[in-house]
């Protein structure tokens, strides 16, 4: 089965973004496919490169990215939330004139057609939040 | 269809709202703080009681556990790992977030 | 040959202003009809509140994005459900509303709910 999967909370505050993994964990490891993880809202907080989470406890960002590294997962952050939030590429800081960006390995910043695109081929979409 | 609910009937009334949008064929299924509408003995569970009879219910062991409430959950109320959730998820559709 | 269209329900539970998820899902309604998919747009529970009139964020200094719902119909999403038992306990009435809906008994939106393929939340 096909699922897509959106994410619409930041790190450690709520626990959606947990949820959100172990659930697509758990598909991908049943041998399903995800379609695409869409981190939309205070989503694209999961997609910082700049975190340093303490060394007892679990690092959200890189546990994504290691899932995304092992499936070959696809994780978008919505561009305009993460403007917005900033959450920004090097393509995308470049073109508003920041002289950083920090955007985590294995994610990248696109529109939210992509959140549409994924659902449109997917059997079920897992919409975890607040 | 399946619902999934992941705050407290006693902190909000999410858990409330997706009971009166479940018909017979729902299954919902409580995660995260949602975990604590599972429980018997609280001013909720009355309530639950009555949605055991029409509707499956299904709560997420791993959040469970973390709450110290495993010991507390009202019988009727059926515990999934992360797994068991993707499977459930695969026998029904659509599923509702209530956030 | 183009795929058959999706009935994609987003359900809105929260009242605008306090939080942004009202402003932010208003995005995801459009674009999902501009992929030409059947959008149905649900109001419930304090999610009533987005479609209250007279809406005034000029004290808040923040965007006041209340006309976008009367310009969803442009937007090929005509497909507008209230619930009437979250209007009641409100004390609200579809007067107090800034446009046109259709409003629905919480039994109607069930069985709408169960027809979906895919149903969006925040």
């Amino acid at each position: 089965m096909k699922f897509a999967v959106l994410v619409n909370e930041g790190p450690y505050t709520h626990q959606a973004s947990d949820t959100a993994y172990h659930f697509t964990r758990a598909a991908l490891e049943k041998g399903h496919e995800v379609t695409r993880v869409f981190f939309y809202h205070d989503g694209v907080l999961n997609a910082t490169g700049l975190a340093t989470p303490p060394k007892d406890d679990r690092d959200v960002t890189k546990r994504w990215s290691a899932l995304a590294q092992q499936y070959k997962l696809d994780m978008v952050a919505c561009i305009a939330a993460a403007q917005r939030r900033g959450i920004v590429d090097a393509e995308g800081a470049s073109r508003v004139g920041l002289d950083t960006d920090n955007l985590a390995p294995w994610f990248r910043i696109s529109g939210l057609g992509q959140l549409i695109d994924a659902m449109l081929a997917a059997d079920r979409v897992m919409v975890f939040g607040d | 269809m399946l619902h999934t609910v992941n705050k407290s009937p006693l902190e909000r009334n999410v858990f409330e709202s997706c009971l009166r949008h479940a018909d017979a064929t729902a299954v919902i299924v409580l995660i995260e703080d949602g975990v604590y509408g599972a429980m018997k003995g609280t001013a909720f569970s009355p309530r639950l009681e009555q949605a055991l009879q029409t509707v499956r219910i299904y709560a997420l062991a791993p959040d469970i556990e973390a709450r110290g409430i495993r010991d507390k959950i009202a019988d009727g109320v059926t515990l999934l790992d992360y797994g068991g959730f993707v499977d459930l998820v695969t026998q029904h559709a659509p599923v509702m977030a209530w956030l | 040959m183009t795929a058959a269209r999706k009935k994609i329900m987003v359900v809105n539970r929260k009242p605008p202003h306090g939080s942004i998820y009202a402003l932010e899902s208003l995005e995801i309604v459009l674009i999902a009809s501009a992929f030409g998919q059947d959008v149905s747009v649900v109001f419930l529970d304090d999610g009533v509140f987005q479609l209250a009139k007279s809406q005034n964020t000029r004290g808040l200094e923040t965007k006041n994005f209340s006309s976008t719902y009367r310009a969803l119909e442009d937007y090929e999403v005509k497909t507008l459900l209230v619930e009437q038992e979250s209007l009641s306990v409100r004390g609200l009435t579809a007067a107090d509303l800034l446009l046109p809906v259709e409003i629905v008994s919480a039994a109607e939106l069930a069985i709408r709910m169960t027809q979906q393929d895919m149903i969006l939340s925040s």
